[in-house]
């Protein structure tokens, strides 16, 4: 065991350091600070400033605009960046899910071309997997895609569809057979939404916000040398990028921890320091030691990972575990402040209101890229290696099966 | 970076592992937990034979001088295994206090014969429930004599040197070493909830002790020990951990109800998971105050609390959901679901208990 640098990561680590230090904004308090827009803006520039200085997507080849360095190096850049207030993650879901199905899938031209635009948020990607019908259970996903010479008709509606708002490309999987059984008639694609047969309509959500999106394809046209992956194998190709997700998610998703300790630091709870609260301490002791466990997990998997293994099943941990404390602790939070616990903009809201802001988010967080129960079956099948659920749908061709509201 | 055991340690891991299932089996520990006998002294021949017992102590004094992730890895074994021998109290706790805070010649007497297998060692530091083991008031030193009584002494039972928390004559409160091989010494066996590892009361009517350390360092000695003894608690704790968690997946998988395999249920595959969860936390807890106890860095003392922490509840979690997706079958003497949620109670509490590792947690990180 050895958590020290090599002389070339020291080095590397060195430079990170001086040029964030000269280049990337203080942590500001609260995520209420400034609007969607102001975020997205910034993060558009951070993209911008952070390719131009040779810092991006760092494991990816140089030729596709990264680094060519391996997973390690990824890992001293997130500590060093984490210090600072800038939105690093932002696209994570271009670049940690999209770019890898383009590394595997799209041709040699196509990578030289996209993937590095994508690294400087030059082309903003989304991924376009659940629909209406088909949420937990994508694969019972219904967007056709049906194919006329070298070209393919897309017609359908996907949802939860984070930045397709400010999207020029998607990943899209799409149902190219419907005599077979669910799994086996996928076929994925990229696709050019900045075309008239794509319509993308934000979805306000509870905390105000509009980080989803419904996006609505009439007709919508895909090239053939746009498909990733065989035709009816995309199933296989969708799991390898939710794989690639999993690192991702591991080491990005926020558990509120880090706030919950400033918070107890700083506070009085009737003119008492919070920190020496009885029942705060309990609850620091509890989350410290999920907290630290998550991110001792993310060294094991790293370690792993750096070996030649492959992230598996096991980063759905971090997600599970980091989601729901980052609501309790906005909850218990909230709980220490009586009556104007409530108020989200008045100046004696610590924090700027992140707590109330991290509450009304929560719930999402929980859902998104699998939600807390999934990621438990998850675990229990792929890694536990228990029986599945019988299915009702197995076996039987996917226009048979009922899917989706069928009203009361 | 490197967060994982090195190939040697992993090989140590394995033959302890294989050597375990083959020697170690739970009959042995219900052997004690029925009464028979007070540790398995066959066993605990055979794993001084390997090696283990000498594994962390200097090579000046018979050990191996092999470092402390080597004994993490035999105790999640020892764990995983419930192996019914006096190896937590006179390997991880004394041997460690002698081998760091013992003189000269404590040292010769007792760690070669430590390592050897052939002296065995408690710690006596509780007196009373809901007292903090690092307060002796009822137990006084005055001129070489020891008097007082402590109780759920691990390994008191059978223990041939007894290190003792005591308060003198000028209220300073010091380790003491005590040979209970003398007549001004009472044990008595004591019902506790895991018999398999017996605890005893001890009192010392006058008998002759020795200082352990210097005068009026008790509670640092004990600090820093329990935070040693707690990372080598916490991998007891995962093997436990592992152990229950693959107890229920076997049992569940082959039991079948409303005609289909109970694990597929999702209500039981969502506990498994909970475990899993559990488990996984713990065991990067453990992994890195095993690091920085490897080292000796700074971080020790927060990463030892962690550790404890996640494992004293992972244990309690996965133990008592063993018997829960066991059904009734889970609630008999005959199954050994019980032996698991017994051991995670034991260790759980005998170097202080959750709500003082708890505490210690959160002044630490506070601290930082």
């Amino acid at each position: 065991m050895d958590f020290n640098d090599t002389k070339e990561q020291a080095m590397f680590r060195a430079k990170v350091k001086s040029w964030l230090t000269a280049n990337a904004q203080a942590k500001r308090q609260g995520l209420m600070a400034g609007t969607q827009e102001d975020r997205y803006q910034q993060a558009v520039d951070w993209y911008h400033k952070r390719y131009d200085a040779g810092f991006s997507c760092l494991t990816w080849p140089k030729e596709y605009g990264g680094q060519g360095l391996s997973q390690m190096y990824q890992v001293i850049w997130n500590q060093e960046v984490s210090h600072y207030g800038e939105p690093d993650e932002y696209f994570v879901i271009g670049i940690g899910n999209c770019g890898p199905a383009l590394m595997t899938f799209a041709s040699e031209e196509q990578k030289q071309t996209l993937l590095p635009r994508m690294a400087r948020a030059d082309d903003i990607w989304c991924q376009l997997f659940s629909e209406p019908g088909a949420g937990s259970d994508v694969a019972g996903l219904s967007t056709k895609a049906e194919k006329t010479g070298d070209e393919w008709k897309i017609n359908g509606q996907k949802i939860w569809t984070s930045g397709a708002q400010y999207s020029r490309y998607g990943v899209i999987l799409t149902r190219t057979d419907l005599e077979v059984s669910k799994y086996r008639g996928l076929t994925m694609f990229m696709i050019d939404l900045k075309q008239p047969g794509v319509e993308v309509k934000p979805i306000k959500q509870i905390d105000g916000g509009s980080h989803f999106n419904e996006v609505f394809f009439n007709d919508a046209v895909i090239p053939d040398n746009y498909r990733l992956g065989k035709v009816n194998e995309g199933w296989g190709a969708a799991l390898m990028v939710l794989m690639n997700e999993r690192l991702a998610n591991a080491t990005a998703a926020p558990d509120g921890f880090e706030d919950f300790l400033n918070w107890a630091k700083a506070s009085d709870i009737d003119g008492v320091p919070a920190s020496q609260d009885p029942i705060v301490r309990d609850k620091l002791a509890t989350w410290y030691a999920q907290h630290a466990g998550v991110e001792a997990t993310t060294f094991r998997m790293i370690t792993a990972v750096a070996k030649g293994g492959v992230p598996g099943a096991e980063g759905s941990l971090g997600k599970l575990v980091g989601a729901s404390m980052n609501q309790e602790i906005a909850n218990f939070v909230i709980q220490q402040l009586d009556a104007g616990g409530q108020l989200t903009g008045d100046e004696s809201t610590p924090l700027d209101g992140h707590f109330q802001s991290a509450m009304l988010m929560a719930p999402g967080i929980r859902l998104a890229g699998g939600t807390d129960e999934i990621m438990r079956n998850i675990i229990a099948e792929q890694v536990l290696g228990l029986p599945q659920e019988p299915r009702a749908d197995k076996g039987i061709p996917y226009k048979d099966i009922p899917s989706g509201n069928t009203g009361a | 970076m490197n967060f994982e055991f090195s190939d040697d340690q992993k090989l140590i891991q394995d033959q302890a592992r294989q050597f375990l299932a083959e020697h170690s089996p739970l009959t042995a520990t219900r052997g004690v937990m029925d009464g028979q006998t007070a540790y398995d002294s066959h066993l605990w021949k055979s794993i001084v034979d390997l090696g283990w017992t000498a594994t962390a102590i200097h090579e000046q004094y018979g050990g191996l001088g092999l470092g402390s992730l080597e004994l993490c890895v035999i105790a999640q074994e020892l764990g995983r295994s419930l192996t019914p021998i006096p190896f937590f109290s006179t390997i991880y706790l004394a041997a460690q206090i002698i081998q760091q805070h013992g003189n000269e010649q404590q040292k010769q007497r007792l760690l070669p014969s430590i390592a050897a297998g052939e002296t065995i060692v408690c710690l006596a530091s509780s007196e009373l429930a809901g007292q903090h083991l690092f307060k002796a008031k009822q137990t006084q030193y005055s001129n070489r004599r020891l008097s007082g009584k402590k109780i759920a002494v691990l390994d008191g039972v059978k223990a041939d040197y007894a290190i003792v928390s005591a308060t003198d004559t000028n209220k300073k409160h010091s380790l003491y070493l005590v040979n209970l091989h003398q007549a001004d010494i009472q044990r008595t066996l004591t019902p506790s909830i895991d018999s398999s590892r017996p605890l005893s009361s001890i009192e010392f009517i006058n008998a002759v002790a020795e200082p352990l350390g210097a005068n009026d360092t008790a509670s640092a000695i004990l600090t820093e020990a329990f935070d040693r003894a707690a990372v080598f608690t916490s991998f007891e704790q995962l093997g436990g951990c592992e152990a229950s968690m693959q107890m229920g997946i076997n049992y569940t998988k082959q039991r079948f109800a409303f005609g289909r395999s109970v694990a597929s249920f999702q209500a039981i595959k969502h506990i498994f998971a909970d475990m899993y969860v559990a488990i996984e936390l713990a065991r990067s807890n453990a992994y890195f105050a095993a690091w920085a106890l490897s080292v000796n860095d700074k971080k020790l003392p927060l990463a030892a609390a962690t550790a404890r922490v996640s494992a004293i509840d992972a244990y309690y979690f996965c133990s008592k959901e063993n018997i829960e997706v066991h059904g009734g079958m889970g609630f008999t003497w005959e199954f050994d679901c019980h032996l698991y949620y017994k051991r995670a109670q034991l260790l759980s509490s005998i170097i202080g208990s959750s709500r003082w590792w708890r505490e210690q947690l959160v002044s630490r990180l506070l601290d930082e």
